[in-house]
This record gives C-alpha cells, structure tokens and sequence, in this order.
C-alpha cells in the first residue's frame, strides 16, 4: 500500500507541484467561484451575500454598453483571428522558402509578441495620434491636407485596434505555422509536383489539412488573446471615443472599479467564462473521442 | 540526340551546390523497358540523380532526354514520369482512392476515365479492398503498394523509385521486392530504381550502376558486376561476406604470379584487362565463396595449408577466417561443417575467378 503510494506521487515531484496547484485551486477555482457567486447577489462596492437570482444578469444584457462591448470582440475577434492566421501562414510559407537572414526575419516578426500590449497599443497610440503620429508628420513634410486619424472616430477606432492587434500576434502565429510546415515531410512536396498538383492547391488540400495541430494551437492561443483583450484597449481607445472601442473585459473591470457595481460587474465576468468553457467541453469531447477512437482501432 | 530505344538518356549531367559537386559529367542510357538499378553507399549522388531525372532538381549542366525529348527544364509532371517515394508520402487525410486520383482530378481528366485507371491499378495492386480507407489504417506495405499505385495511374512511361523498400521490415521487404519484380514484368516499362541495398539491386536489375562520389563506377549487368568489378570499390562494395584483400606484387613474365610475403599465387590463368597494367604493388581479391576447402582445394590451381582461425557460423552457411601471407582472408563452408580454432586446414581457389587492382589508382588490372 505505502509502496504504491510512494511510486505514484514522488516526493520531489509533488513538492515541485504544490505551489502551482495551490495558485491554481487558489486563483482559479476559489477565484472564479466567487465571481460566479456574487454575480448571484446585489453587491456595489463590497461583496455582499444578499442573492437576487438571475436580475443582476438582466441588467447586464439591457445594458446597450454590454451589447456594444460584446459586438466589438465579435468583430475584432473574427477580424484579428482571421487576418492573424492568414497573413501567418503566409508569413510562414515565406519563410520556409529558405530564405536568407532567416533568424533575422523570424526576430523581426516575433518582436511585437515579446511586447507587452500596453507598449504596443502606446506605440499605435502615437503612430496614430493625429497631432504626434503620421498625420503630423506627413502634415509638417508639406502634405498639410493629408488626414488620417482613425482613433478619434468612433467608425474607425474599431478597426485600428484590429491592425494593432494583427501586428501584434501574426509574428507569433508564423512561429507556430512555421513548425507545422517544416514538420511537413519534404517527400510530399515532390509527390506533389510530380502528381502536378499547383502549389498553392497542395498548400490548401494537402498541406494545410495536415497542419491541424499547429493551426489549432494557433487558433487556441488567438482565442485566449481575444477574450482577455485589456491592456490594448485601455493602451490606445480607453474604451473610447465614447463607447465605441470597449469590450467585456474593460466593461467588467469599469463596473467592479469605477463604477462601483460588483454583482453585475461579476455577471459580466461570469458570461465571459461561459464560452471558454464550451470550447473547453468541446476540446475535451474530441479528445475523448480520439481516444476511444484509437483505442478501437489497436 | 538520343538513340532508338532509348528511354532516358542523361548527357552530361553535373550537379553542384555551391562548391559541392554531387555529380559530375555524368551519361546513362536506359533502354526502353530496362531494369536499371542506381546503388551506392548513402552521400554518392544516386538519390540526387533520380531527383533530377525527375525534375525535382534543376541541374547545372547537361541534358536529360526521355523518350527522344529534351525534358531538361520541364515540370516534373510533364516528363512522363511517376515516382514512388521511400517515405511513400501519400497524402494523409484522403482515402486511398482520392490519393490515387487527386492528381488526374487536378489536370482535369474525365471522371470514367479515372475511375477506370484506379480500376486497373488497384486490381494489379490487389489494393481493390482498401480503396477507401486512408493511409494511417493500412500496413507499411499496403502504404507502398499504393505509392506505387499513384504512379500507375499515372500512365507514365518510366517508374523511378527512391528507396522504397528501406522504411520495411526485411520480411516485407523480400515480398514487395518479388512484387516489384513481378510489376516490372506485368508492365514492361522503363524503371529506375534507387537503393543502398546490393541485395535489392541484384535481385531485381537488368543492369546495376554502381556510384561513388557523383560518378558511376561501373554500369553493367548483375553477374558482371559482381564476377568482374572494375574497381575496388565496385569490388569490395558488392557481395556479403565482404571480398578478400590480400596486398601485394604481381610479376610478369613466363611464370606471371602474384607474391605476397612467402605466397605465390599463379596468375597465368588470369585474365588481364588489356587497358590496364599487369604489374607492380596490386591488391589480390576473391570472394569468399570461391574458396574450396580440403579435398576440393587440391582440384584447385592454387591450394595451401593455413589454420582455422574464428568460425562465424551464419544459419545457412558458416564464414572461416583464417590467415593467407599472413593477411585476413575469409571463406564461406557449408554448415554441416565442423571446425574448431587452430585445426590445419587446406583452402585452394582458382585465380581466374580472382581480380586484381592496382594499389595505386584501384583499378582492375
């Protein structure tokens, strides 16, 4: 029996885990616990226990600032996740032509990732700020009717926050896509050509399909990015102009702290779970049934 | 131009990354329907060569002609060429009829069309049962059988085959070896095969080229190749157990004679390349199989006493080692044999079976 014990959890090993497992049971379960609890109950400034049921997450949805943060991360969703895994594949097959300077091109990309987003939305911030970035500075070259300032209208500020993000995370999306290409067995390629196969239809029938582990790590690690995209709003909108630019998670901490709401802040938080969740279960399934799978098949 | 049956014909090919020369000025010319083996140990060009045959490569310098036209800068697709890989590299996410047929679907050919060729080349694939499952459900040699299949439908008058047998275990191998012999006969097209492994290349070539270095050594049927090599490297690359190499110095004359140390071996039934010199520091070879042992020896030209030095014995045969002029030699008896270490044994074999090459160049002499 002890021996048993002793041979399934070494010493050394649980030691090395206690602290990761107190973090994650500490933060993670107890933390999100009482977001979910309290999202229950009628608080304001302080936490309290007194349950209201579902109001606090009526209000929520009545409020045209939620609908407006919620379509926003749709849309920059969508938008940096797509243009993200398009322009990284094609940074990637770029740079699995065996180019020159390699290591150089693959730090270049990759630079913004090591960034943290508060610096890269500052940097965008600047660029685009109409009386410090480019429109200053092409306006002082002698283009003085040049106008570009798309942070300060609510129709483009959306669309800016895209760029920054695509900037920020294709870099990282190559990294990933680069390893599945090169994973590829270079005796497809040739099977490809002699087939006749264009390159681009090998790219999309065969080589892609058969990078969908890299893409899924791709898509996974955009998709953490989005739901938790903070520090570049607040870096470069704010939020705003107005509400334009705001998203749950700028909403959520607006309410807990500024606002002085924490039932409904905590509601908001709790949506936000609620699809990471899904993917999760979804994830989980697939990978039970691949497994059940390949246990049938030996 | 090339000349009337003639399939492939490469002239003057070189190669070079760089500073690295892979191959150098280097001619083949495959008859119509021929067995060619390409075999060398890995690093000497066989593989680079196929590639480029194939168009997977652009060559530095030369021409390759199939079927009469100058393919030198064509699209792989457009030599009339199919290619099975050692990796088999079929496509992983389609079925095993979509593997054999993306590539007609692709260049747009007529759907009766194809489904009638991936009739044809799974019935002589006998891959008919496996048609729709894909390739991560099917067997090593299931997998190549239908790589080989991708390049039947194909309708392509020359095969080129890299490796295809090494990813094998040695028992799958032997069988798919038969059946790409049996292919060849079936189909009577062109084939040029690529392998490290003498065996294959013995088994299935109408002729073998022998590379080293970018160059082919020595182009010449099976038999030839291993009775009369024209190098030793040729020599000592073919044939398991290994050729015995006995250095030493041939003497012309009336009483011609390889001599080394106390030995002298009689040479007057050899027959001398009339290319190249019959005399000076040479290396005396012969095949361990051609060896006789005690009565047998003294029916031989030459026979003398030596002692048993290791016995290896090998299943179906046992390799003795023992000392000739005091260098290693080997030789190949039967089973059944038993001999202990240090017992006195007489060996003989006859010199016309022997090559000699020059100590200097390696060339046979």
């Amino acid at each position: 029996m002890r021996k048993s014990w002793r041979h399934r959890f070494h010493l050394p090993a649980v030691i090395g885990t206690i602290p990761m497992i107190l973090v994650a049971l500490g933060v993670f379960v107890i933390g999100i616990g009482f977001s979910v609890l309290w999202s229950f109950t009628s608080s304001k400034l302080f936490p309290t226990y007194d349950f209201v049921g579902l109001a606090q997450y009526r209000r929520l949805w009545a409020d045209n600032r939620w609908l407006v943060s919620v379509n926003n991360i749709w849309f920059f969703g969508l938008m940096s996740i797509t243009c993200n895994m398009v322009f990284g594949y094609l940074l990637a097959v770029f740079m699995d032509q065996r180019i020159r300077q390699e290591d150089l091109f693959r730090s270049i990309f990759l630079y913004p990732f090591a960034m943290s987003l508060i610096v890269t939305g500052l940097v965008w911030q600047w660029a685009l700020d109409p009386n410090l970035g480019l429109q200053e500075a092409l306006r002082n070259w002698g283009w003085s009717s040049f106008s570009f300032a798309p942070l300060v209208s609510a129709e483009t500020a959306l669309y800016a926050l895209v760029v920054a993000g695509i900037w920020q995370g294709s870099g990282v999306t190559m990294a990933i896509l680069l390893a599945g290409l090169r994973g590829i067995d270079e005796d497809i390629w040739k099977a490809a050509r002699v087939d006749g196969i264009p390159t681009w239809r090998t790219h999309v029938s065969i080589v892609a399909p058969m990078m969908k582990g890299a893409f899924a790590t791709a898509f996974v690690l955009q998709c953490v990015g989005v739901v938790r995209v903070y520090d570049l709003v607040i870096a470069m909108t704010g939020g705003g102009p107005g509400i334009a630019t705001s998203m749950p998670a700028v909403y959520v901490i607006q309410l807990i702290t500024v606002r002085q709401n924490v039932g409904q802040g905590m509601a908001g938080a709790t949506m936000m779970l609620l699809p990471v969740l899904i993917v999760l279960a979804f994830s989980g399934i697939l990978l039970w049934r691949r497994t059940r799978r390949q246990e049938a098949g030996v | 131009m090339a000349q009337n049956g003639t399939s492939v014909s490469i002239q003057d090919l070189s190669l070079s990354f760089g500073v690295v020369t892979v191959l150098q000025t280097l001619n083949l010319d495959v008859a119509e329907g021929e067995f060619i083996v390409l075999l060398g140990p890995s690093g000497c060009g066989k593989s680079t060569l196929l590639n480029c045959i194939a168009g997977l490569l652009d060559v530095s310098e030369g021409s390759i002609f199939i079927k009469g036209k100058n393919v030198t800068w064509e699209e792989p697709k457009d030599r009339g060429i199919g290619m099975v890989f050692q990796s088999y590299a079929l496509y992983p996410q389609m079925t095993v009829e979509k593997n054999l047929s993306f590539g007609l679907r692709v260049a747009g050919t007529p759907k009766d069309e194809i489904a009638k060729r991936i009739a044809r080349a799974a019935e002589i694939l006998q891959i008919e049962p496996l048609l729709q499952r894909k390739p991560a459900a099917l067997s090593g040699g299931q997998r190549q059988r239908v790589a080989i299949g991708r390049a039947l439908v194909r309708d392509v008058d020359v095969f080129l085959f890299d490796e295809p047998l090494s990813n094998l275990d040695a028992k799958l191998r032997a069988e798919l070896r038969v059946e790409i012999k049996l292919l060849h006969r079936k189909l009577q097209n062109t084939m040029i095969y690529v392998t490290h492994d003498q065996i294959e290349a013995m088994t299935l070539a109408d002729r073998i080229a022998v590379m080293k270095g970018g160059v082919i050594q020595q182009l010449d049927a099976p038999q030839t190749i291993y009775n009369r090599p024209v190098n030793r490297f040729v020599a000592g690359f073919l044939g398991s157990p290994a050729m015995n190499f006995i250095e030493g110095q041939a003497e012309t004359g009336a009483s011609a004679a390889f001599k080394t140390g106390t030995v002298s071996i009689p040479l007057d039934r050899y027959a001398f390349d009339a290319a190249g010199n019959s005399s000076g520091p040479c290396v005396f070879g012969i095949r361990p199989e051609h060896v006789a042992l005690g009565e047998a020896a003294n029916a031989m030209p030459f026979a003398i006493d030596a002692a048993v030095e290791i016995v290896e014995p090998m299943g179906s045969d046992t390799l003795v080692w023992t000392k000739l002029g005091g260098q290693n030699f080997s030789f190949r008896v039967e089973a059944e044999k038993t001999l202990r270490n240090g017992e006195p044994i007489r060996i003989g074999f006859d010199p016309a079976r022997a090559s000699l090459f020059d100590s200097q160049s390696g060339n046979r002499m």
